[in-house]
């Protein structure tokens, strides 16, 4: 947005949409330092919750009645649907007994809390502004939801890497389609409503397959820590 | 042809449900019967499909291209199927389970199977990048619980990896196909639903940064499934904690279809783009690939980890392959797929039998093998030479016309360091290879070494496990030495699909 743009205040729209996708970023950050297993399940569909009414936002002001159904659906399905799943599976994991119990994950950090948000911070900031320089322009959002969605997709591959549990890694993944799913709503609004339908259903089978493998590890390893995880290289 | 599509993408599935209600003869038998049936059936289709492309119900779309996919698929199903009988029975290996554990494992194993062969089967015959997606990101859920199956430290650490690295790289090739929609929609308009035909009808308009974007991040996101350098790391783990038939299918067809996905972005970007910017993304990440893996193959002590970096090796000629872009190179590129799946699938499975006669995986432990297995022995030979490039098997044939290709189009140096890494390659395959065939075993235990209890006598553990490797070896020599004109016809069409004049 350059010249006599720049000089008009951004419509209501464009900052509510701002305002929400900068909230999926900043609840992302949350999660380096999330030391309950539950929190975490809790952070990921608060964030999910977030995008879920960006769609009913966009749907509302720019007519686009498909989104309205993939809003509900999202939101059934992220926000009810994928934690009760995963509660399920994890049930009866992580602190067995001491501490006030799902204390599990804290300090699963491989760095300090601090140089994992400046880390963070920066490749947010790189995706940030190698995005807005592509000049993709959506007709339905503004250009630095894009970028903000980027910067969720990077920052959660931070999440993935820095945190030692494998709860905040497998979270970690669930939050980058939730990055994916923001940048689908920028510029790809008019995808079909079926597709996104399977692209949902696909998420609740890795979702499934995710808590099995979790539990399989917990029963080896007795804990949600990956530091074990160093058998096999070469 | 229609009936013979329809049967293609709902027996293995069929087989699967079958799996998980009958009796472990019952299961074994249609598993079988199955991998058997979809490879008639693709051959079936092979003629058509070579003079003009099959759509139906909007979702299903089969071209040339998609039929070498499919080929690969299909054969190590049935090979691996045959193979499974032999090697899942109850022996010592689960021998903890006792019998109502080994009818559940044997259960999830058989329809766990299926269900993976299902889904690669399903991944090419799809009619648009987004469902194309969606059967790759099933591919890895099925195949990361089949990793998991042995229910070890290794298998399950194997299996995390898995699972979250190929989902991570999945996660930006979902990105990708988002992008490739934005273009595709800027001409087609918002309803497009991301099928391939009319991406490629527009492709010459598209717009150009988003379609270079979607191309980086899908070769970066099914290039993690593929199994190139940097984003490698989860496969040698995968292949050698998985057990053996699945790190067959796992080697031979499921890097292979990844390749296919990132072949369908190749083919519009080209347009769009010119051929310039994605051959060169091709060409860094193929050369790094093969020569990283080319080193790894020396020094490594586990037969299985061997073999899985010989698959990175390969993977890594395919994209170079792609990257010189001559027709002949393209030519090449797909028959060595074809050879590929039938060349690895027949030393994973070689090597599974070595592993069941040895009792471990160490390389060091596993001496003598061409006197104690009279058949797998000499067919494990010949795998790992097919996977070297010797005439006359089908990989030396695909790697001579690479190179071909390679130097027509001027691509002198990278065809050069294709020539130099494959016989680095080769070397470091064929040093082990011939330590374990050749070496005679010693008489005393040495250090590192398992005391031998049982002196092991002089036999195959099961015909099962021959007969699937010995016509794998067949198909190697008639690919090698003279292909059939109905797959050369195939392959012809599939090139022109891939250049764009088809």
């Amino acid at each position: 947005m350059a010249g006599a743009a720049a000089v008009a205040a951004p419509s209501v729209f464009s900052g509510t949409a701002n305002v929400i996708a900068v909230g999926v970023l900043l609840v992302e950050f949350g999660m380096f330092r999330q030391a309950l297993l539950r929190g975490q399940v809790r952070l990921y569909a608060a964030q999910s919750t977030l995008i879920s009414v960006l769609a009913v936002v966009v749907a509302a002001a720019r007519h686009l009645p498909d989104l309205y159904v993939l809003a509900g659906l999202s939101f059934a399905l992220k926000v009810v649907i994928v934690p009760v799943v995963l509660r399920r599976l994890l049930r009866g994991l992580g602190a067995r007994g001491e501490g006030p119990g799902w204390t599990d994950i804290a300090g699963s950090g491989s760095l300090s809390l601090a140089t994992t948000v400046l880390v963070a911070i920066v490749l947010a900031a790189f995706g940030f502004f190698s995005v807005a320089a592509l000049g993709i322009h959506s007709p339905v959002l503004p250009t630095t939801a894009l970028a903000v969605s980027v910067a969720v997709v990077l920052v959660a591959f931070v999440l993935m890497i820095m945190r030692r549990d494998v709860a905040s890694q497998a979270i970690g993944f669930f939050s980058l389609e939730n990055g994916v799913s923001l940048t689908a709503l920028v510029v790809a609004a008019g995808l079909p409503l079926i597709l996104e339908i399977v692209f949902l259903f696909d998420l609740l089978v890795a979702v499934v397959v995710f808590g099995l493998l979790i539990r399989v590890h917990h029963g080896r390893a007795e804990s949600l820590s990956t530091a074990d995880l160093t058998r096999l290289r070469g | 042809m229609l009936v013979v599509v329809m049967l293609l993408f709902i027996a293995p599935a069929a087989a699967a449900v079958i799996c998980l209600l009958a009796p472990p003869a019952v299961a074994r038998a249609s598993t079988a019967i199955c991998g058997a049936a979809c490879l008639g059936l693709v051959i079936a289709v092979l003629p058509t499909a070579s003079r003009h492309d099959l759509a139906y119900w909007g979702f299903l779309r089969i071209d040339a291209l998609s039929v070498v996919f499919l080929l690969a698929t299909s054969f190590l199903y049935a090979a691996v199927a045959v193979y499974s009988i032999g090697y899942l029975v109850h022996d010592g290996a689960h021998a903890d389970l006792g019998d109502p554990g080994f009818t559940r494992y044997s259960r999830r194993f058989w329809a766990g199977l299926n269900l993976f062969a299902w889904a690669m089967l399903a991944a090419p015959m799809m009619s648009s990048l987004a469902l194309l997606w969606v059967a790759i990101e099933v591919t890895t859920v099925v195949s990361a619980l089949l990793v998991a199956i042995e229910d070890t430290d290794g298998a399950a650490e194997a299996a995390w990896k898995y699972v979250l690295i190929a989902s991570a790289g999945l996660g930006l090739a979902l990105l990708a196909t988002i992008f490739a929609y934005y273009a595709g929609a800027q001409v087609l308009g918002q309803s497009y639903d991301l099928a391939f035909s009319p991406l490629l009808r527009v492709a010459a308009h598209l717009p150009h940064a988003p379609v270079q974007l979607a191309f980086v991040l899908a070769v970066l996101g099914f290039g993690t499934k593929m199994g190139l350098f940097p984003v490698h790391t989860w496969l040698p783990d995968a292949h050698s904690e998985a057990p053996t038939p699945v790190s067959a299918m796992l080697s031979g067809s499921l890097l292979a279809v990844s390749f296919y996905a990132i072949l369908r972005f190749y083919q519009f970007s080209a347009v769009t783009l010119g051929p310039r910017f994605p051959r060169d993304v091709l060409l860094v990440f193929g050369v790094a690939s093969l020569l990283l893996a080319a080193l790894y193959l020396f020094g490594q002590r586990d037969i299985k980890r061997l073999l899985a970096y010989s698959s990175v090796e390969h993977m890594g000629i395919l994209a170079i392959g792609v990257s010189f872009g001559a027709p002949i190179a393209l030519a090449g590129v797909l028959l060595h797929v074809l050879a590929h799946a039938a060349a690895k699938g027949n030393a994973f499975m070689g090597a599974g039998v070595l592993v069941r006669k040895f009792g471990t995986k160490q390389i060091s432990a596993i001496r003598g093998g061409l006197d104690l297995l009279p058949w797998s022995g000499p067919l494990f030979l010949l795998a790992v030479l097919a996977l070297g490039a010797m005439p006359p098997f089908g990989i030396f044939r695909s790697e001579f016309e690479i190179v071909e290709g390679g130097f027509a189009s001027h691509g002198n140096a990278a065809a050069a360091v294709l020539i130099i890494g494959v016989t680095v390659a080769f070397f470091g395959l064929a040093a082990t290879t011939t330590q374990m065939l050749l070496q005679p075993r010693a008489v005393t235990a040495g250090p590192g070494h398992p005391p031998n209890s049982a002196p092991l006598t002089r036999g195959e553990p099961s015909a099962w496990m021959v007969i699937p490797v010995a016509v794998g070896a067949v198909v190697l020599i008639v690919l090698g030495v003279h292909p059939p004109a109905e797959l050369t016809d195939l392959l012809a069409r599939a090139v022109r699909e891939l250049s764009g004049a088809a």
